[in-house]
């Protein structure tokens, strides 16, 4: 909310003039963000108000010009006579007041004017915008004044609020949605009256002298099922259309960033800056019959104030005549009945609407107006009569109108049916205990009063009864807070708590740790990309229909409509940093990301109905989370180009299938884990190159190269490979078995075993190790061979045997026995015979 | 065997004789010294300290004098022969050094080459933030809590405070799960964590939980949809604002240094009553030290412990949460968000040691 400051501080009894960043900083302190303090820079030299006498079309350029010859009294270049002024706008008539800045006069931004020769004519001067004279940045013509405002030649600076010494400035303060009272004049003007202890005097409480008469008024039907609390109506005629808003509410208007349109508009807009009750004036001529608040109608339509026909939902809350829906209340007013400039007889409303239902209504419509904002965070029912009259009797002063006696006054709240606002009783030490600070006596009391809330202080405690405009204080942590932010939070003292400490991460948390710093370690670049994952990308990988990775979470208003799922894989998200990287001319890549994944099981449940009164059932909690799909974290890596780069050391190498399995063995190191690695078939890898990895028997992912196809409908380098683990998966152990570590010299024997070339050293390996038995300390395959000496269809897989006992030195027989065991039983597995 | 000649005149065995040892001495210290390498050398050797050299052949004739001119004639050949053996000894260091300092001159290499055959990795500076600030939590005795970002309503709005309807749910720009039933959403913020930890764990908890959050917002210099936070939540009996400032007042020291601290200015958040938004007075700020806005803190809200079932009126909690993108980009002067999400290697490399 944009506000002036010399209209803020109107009702707060301060000593002195604080600067505008001194308010601003009282404001702060008590809780409200002031976003920005703009400064009016008061304007020297001759500005003053001009008459237009005559205006001379200039027709001749591409666009209208006028030549003005304007009466500026006695301040012009040849005194008594009229100024010749060349303007390029046309928002003005014969006979108008406007401001003129004539030769010598500085407007804002440093900007000198002078007489001047343009478009054929010299120009003594310069008829003003607002944005020119720093009145906001409206620019749609010059600034017409209220006839009457003044004599021309009179000074405009002190008129306009902009003469040296004026120091106005305008605060744009952000109102927390608690605090919907404060988005006023009357309820900021009483959070400053609390920052700066000053007395406050309510604008709401100013009687405007239209006493209402026992006449009926304006007949209105509030059906309790609208939710409205509150409706006051009043009739004012004769209102004379043609009445100008005067200057200084047009002034206010147009500081608070609010385009003034007609005096009837205006003053409702006014009022609700002011008092924080939005209003509404109605052409009462156009009003068909009685007035009925209700909920719209099936298939029911209404043309709002912006011209557009709205389709209404029968949540929404309508004021409604014979002829229909003529409001959305608390959002926007109807055309049919909107004000125009002929017309003279108008009806004000001032209604409290519920809050969820206004917030609602603006929402499904998408109409964020002033009085939704206002509404939807509340609004005080007390203040509708006042509002109602304050608004009649600025329409009766400067619209010559007349006020109707008869006052409509009704809902809930009026007739006296609802609850009474509830008694909280609060200890009275209690805003020292939630702050840690001793307040001097009565600080909280005095605090609670200067909020509104009417207190009266018992023995151990006080009862507090909260005001209407602050339904937001129901308990007494709602009262605290008002105390403790009134004394201020610079007051309370720093103070570490004192408690038995925890445990530490635990060891999963550890692991997880290791994990990045172990991939970083092997020359990974960590990357965290967006989990926003393209259903396409999916098709590229070649996965199955029923391929559960297609089963993801969908989200129902994503940011790019191509990227609607969350990743159920950690791979197209690296992929993506792969080709950015690529694009940027870095080919050679080696990156990872430890991440969540979603992996929902099927379409999500309908979500369990659970209260937040108490503590929900453990089946309640359950039925909550399994409602949730798995989210397992996992690791992904990428690699790309060159592992070791070509240099005067050689040829490098370029990264391959061995490098993702042995990123997936550094992550499996990581949990004490050596994972079991078989051949797979496995999209999105290279069905030749693709390993799976199963630790305990528990498949954990899958590494290798990517499929080729893949690669290029993604538009990879060629051989890009990737791992993918499931950490989840991986067994977090808080303590390791005993190694067993002999002392007696090992026997070191190799074997060289030729085998069908489709037998995968691993099922060798571990021939050779259950068949070795117990003496087998380590087997390390160091050599692979094939060609004619093996035979077609076979290869040589050469192993180095490290063989030992725990509690004796092993002879070369019992070594050779094991070894030969050892073959044996590779050859009866997997058809190996020592090579020759 | 022959008696001992006792007549015998040693100036008559010749080999014995001094101006034979000094010829047979001038004669091996000349040839050594002309040798100019290390194999020429060793190949000397025997004709001047082998068993056949003039001197080992002189020693085999004292036998053959009298006693009383053994000692003389012994010790003039020993001197002779440690002579001729500290030549050569002399000889041979000289030449072993050059032969040293030639070999190593010739294995010289340029160490100026390249050595890095594969690039260094390094962890994400986001990464290393959140793990930094665990760990002076943890320090603290703090321990560390987790949760989904798949995140249900009730975690992330309703038992956080969050009615229904309030302008408060719709202030965070929520991404919505499909379908609506479900009432599941990408997680707003690390708080339903808060939840999560309340409902599973016993009291007090003094826990700091980060983590991936999401908001509608567009990606640019300083928004991103995908962004981290770091939570705190404490709920213990006789917890005050002041405890909480306290906290925050530690954290910020082991962020930003002894010099920094924290304000508090009031605010609003449904989870926490009062609310405040910390500023941290940050000394390396630039253009000079001076106050940053740092999240969100306060106390909590009774009706978050009343929906958990912790009794108010017995204990009090405080909360904080920061986001890290934010911390990170005011701690280490980086003026665009982007590049923490887009993935130039170029961009984490640089981190590859604590930000």
């Amino acid at each position: 909310m944009r506000v002036p400051v010399s209209w803020l501080t109107e009702h707060v009894g301060l000593a002195e003039h604080p600067s505008a960043d001194d308010l601003a900083e009282a404001l702060i302190r008590v809780g409200f963000e002031v976003e920005d303090v703009v400064a009016l820079e008061a304007v020297p030299g001759p500005l003053v108000v001009g008459k237009v006498l005559e205006i001379e079309e200039l027709t001749e350029f591409k666009k209208p010009i006028r030549f003005c010859r304007v009466d500026v009294g006695t301040r012009g270049s040849d005194p008594g006579q009229p100024q010749g002024i060349v303007c390029g706008a046309t928002n003005f008539a014969v006979g108008d007041l406007v401001v003129a800045a004539l030769p010598g006069t500085t407007l804002p931004g440093d900007f000198g004017i002078a007489a001047r020769k343009t478009y054929g004519r010299v120009s003594d001067g310069m008829l003003c915008a607002l944005d020119e004279l720093g009145l906001g940045d409206d620019h749609a013509g010059i600034l017409v004044l209220p006839p009457d405002t003044a004599e021309p030649g009179t000074d405009a600076a002190p008129l306009l609020g902009l003469a040296e010494g004026d120091a106005e400035a305008v605060l744009d303060v952000a109102v927390n949605p608690d605090r919907g009272y404060a988005l006023s004049i009357r309820g900021m003007g009483r959070e400053l009256a609390g920052a700066y202890d000053a007395p406050f005097g309510d604008p709401a409480a100013i009687d405007h002298g239209v006493p209402a008469t026992s006449e009926p008024g304006a007949s209105v039907v509030v059906d309790p099922a609208s939710g409205c609390r509150r409706f006051v109506a009043r009739r004012v005629t004769d209102l004379d259309p043609t009445a100008p808003t005067p200057w200084w509410m047009t002034r206010r208007l147009l500081l608070a960033g609010i385009r003034p349109i007609s005096l009837a508009v205006d003053v409702t807009n006014f009022v609700m800056l002011e008092l924080g009750q939005p209003m509404h004036a109605y052409d009462a001529a156009r009003i068909t019959g009685d007035v009925v608040v209700r909920r719209a109608r099936v298939d029911e339509k209404i043309t709002t104030l912006d011209d557009v026909s709205r389709a209404l939902d029968p949540d929404d809350v309508v004021v409604s005549d014979d002829s229909g829906p003529i409001g959305l209340a608390g959002v926007m007013g109807g055309a049919s009945t909107e004000v125009t400039p002929t017309t003279s007889g108008v009806l004000l409303e001032a209604a409290t609407w519920d809050p969820a239902s206004v917030a609602r209504t603006a929402r499904r419509h998408k109409l964020p107006s002033e009085a939704a904002r206002r509404f939807e965070r509340a609004v005080d029912p007390a203040v509708a009569r006042a509002a109602t009259d304050r608004a009649a009797a600025l329409l009766a002063h400067y619209g010559s109108a007349t006020v109707d006696g008869g006052v409509t006054d009704v809902g809930s709240f009026t007739e006296g049916t609802e609850a009474p606002i509830p008694t909280i009783t609060v200890p009275l030490d209690l805003p020292d205990r939630v702050a840690g600070v001793t307040y001097p006596r009565g600080a909280s009391v005095r605090r609670l009063v200067q909020v509104g809330c009417a207190v009266e202080v018992g023995g151990d405690g006080v009862a507090v009864v909260a005001p209407t405009w602050r339904p937001d204080l129901t308990r007494p942590a709602d009262l605290v807070e008002e105390v403790l932010r009134l004394e201020g939070y610079h007051v309370i003292p720093s103070e570490l708590p004192v408690f038995a400490g925890g445990t530490g991460l635990t060891m999963a948390q550890r692991r997880r740790r290791q994990v990045s710093h172990a991939l970083a370690d092997a020359g990974y670049q960590e990357v965290l990309p967006s989990p926003f994952m393209s259903p396409a990308v999916l098709d590229a990988f070649g996965l199955d229909d029923d391929d559960p990775r297609r089963t993801a979470v969908r989200l129902a208003n994503p940011l790019d409509a191509d990227r609607s799922l969350m990743a159920t894989t950690l791979l197209p998200g690296l992929l993506d940093a792969v080709v950015r990287n690529v694009s940027r001319g870095l080919r050679d890549l080696a990156l990872f990301h430890v991440g969540q994944v979603a992996r929902p099981d099927g379409p999500p449940l309908e979500a369990p109905v659970v209260g937040t009164e108490h503590r929900p059932s453990d089946t309640e909690i359950a039925a909550l989370l399994d409602a949730l799909p798995r989210q397992p974290l996992r690791v992904g890596a990428v690699l790309t180009g060159a592992w070791e780069p070509k240099g005067w050391w050689g040829d490098g190498r370029p990264a391959t299938w061995s490098d993702a399995v042995e990123a997936a063995r550094t992550v499996a190191a990581v949990y004490g884990a050596t994972p079991t690695v078989s051949n797979d078939r496995h999209a999105p890898w290279h069905p030749g190159r693709c390993a799976a990895l199963h630790v305990e028997g528990v498949l954990v992912g899958h590494a290798g190269e990517l499929h080729p196809k893949v690669l290029e409908a993604l538009g990879l380098p060629p051989r890009t490979c990737a791992m993918e683990l499931e950490l989840d998966r991986l067994p977090v152990r808080e303590v390791l078995a005993r190694p067993e570590v002999s002392a007696f010299p090992p026997v070191l024997l190799d074997v060289a075993l030729v085998v069908p070339e489709d037998v995968p050293v691993a099922a060798i390996e571990a021939d050779l190790v259950e068949g070795g038995g117990e003496l087998i300390e380590d087997v390390r395959l160091f050599d692979v061979y094939s060609g004619a000496q093996v035979g077609e269809g076979r290869r040589s897989l050469a192993f180095a045997l490290r063989l030992r006992a725990p509690d004796r030195t092993l002879t070369l027989e019992e070594a050779g026995a094991a070894r030969d065991a050892a073959v044996a039983l590779a050859g009866e597995r997997h058809g190996a015979a020592l090579r020759a | 065997m022959s008696g001992t000649n006792d007549s015998f005149d040693p100036k008559q065995v010749s080999a014995l004789a001094p101006e034979s040892l000094e010829a047979a001495r001038d004669e091996a210290t000349s040839a050594f010294a002309g040798a100019s390498t290390l194999d020429a050398l060793t190949a000397l050797k025997p004709a001047h300290l082998g068993d056949r050299s003039p001197v080992l052949l002189a020693r085999r004739e004292i036998g053959s004098l009298p006693p009383q001119a053994k000692a003389d004639a012994g010790k003039r050949v020993n001197e002779t022969r440690v002579a001729v053996q500290s030549a050569y000894d002399e000889r041979y260091a000289v030449l072993l050094a050059e032969r040293d300092e030639r070999v190593l001159g010739e294995e010289a290499v340029d160490v100026t080459l390249p050595t890095t055959r594969h690039a260094r990795g390094s962890r994400h500076p986001l990464t290393q933030t959140s793990e930094r600030i665990a760990d002076v939590f943890v320090a603290m005795g703090w321990e560390v809590a987790e949760g989904p970002e798949v995140e249900s309503e009730w975690f992330n709005f309703d038992a956080l405070n969050f009615l229904p309807d309030h302008p408060a749910r719709t202030m965070q720009d929520t991404f919505h799960v499909q379908p609506p039933g479900a009432k599941q959403v990408l997680r707003t913020h690390t708080s339903p964590v808060q939840i999560r930890t309340l409902l599973e764990r016993d009291l007090p908890v003094y826990v700091v939980c980060p983590g991936r959050t999401f908001r509608t917002d567009e990606l640019d210099a300083t928004h991103t949809p995908v962004f981290h936070q770091i939570e705190g939540l404490a709920v213990d009996k006789g917890l005050t604002m002041a405890h909480l400032k306290g906290t925050l007042d530690a954290f910020a020291r082991a962020m930003f240094g002894p010099d920094s601290r924290i304000r508090m200015r009031p605010s609003y958040f449904p989870f926490t009553e009062p609310s405040a938004e910390p500023d941290v007075w940050f000394p390396q700020k630039k253009g000079g030290a001076g106050w940053v806005e740092w999240g969100g803190c306060g106390m909590v809200d009774p009706n978050v412990l009343r929906a958990c079932g912790v009794d108010p009126d017995v204990y009090s909690g405080f909360a904080f949460g920061m986001g890290l993108e934010r911390t990170l980009m005011f701690r280490n002067g980086l003026p665009d968000m982007r590049d923490m999400v887009e993935g130039d290697v170029r961009f984490t490399s640089a981190f590859a040691v604590e930000p």
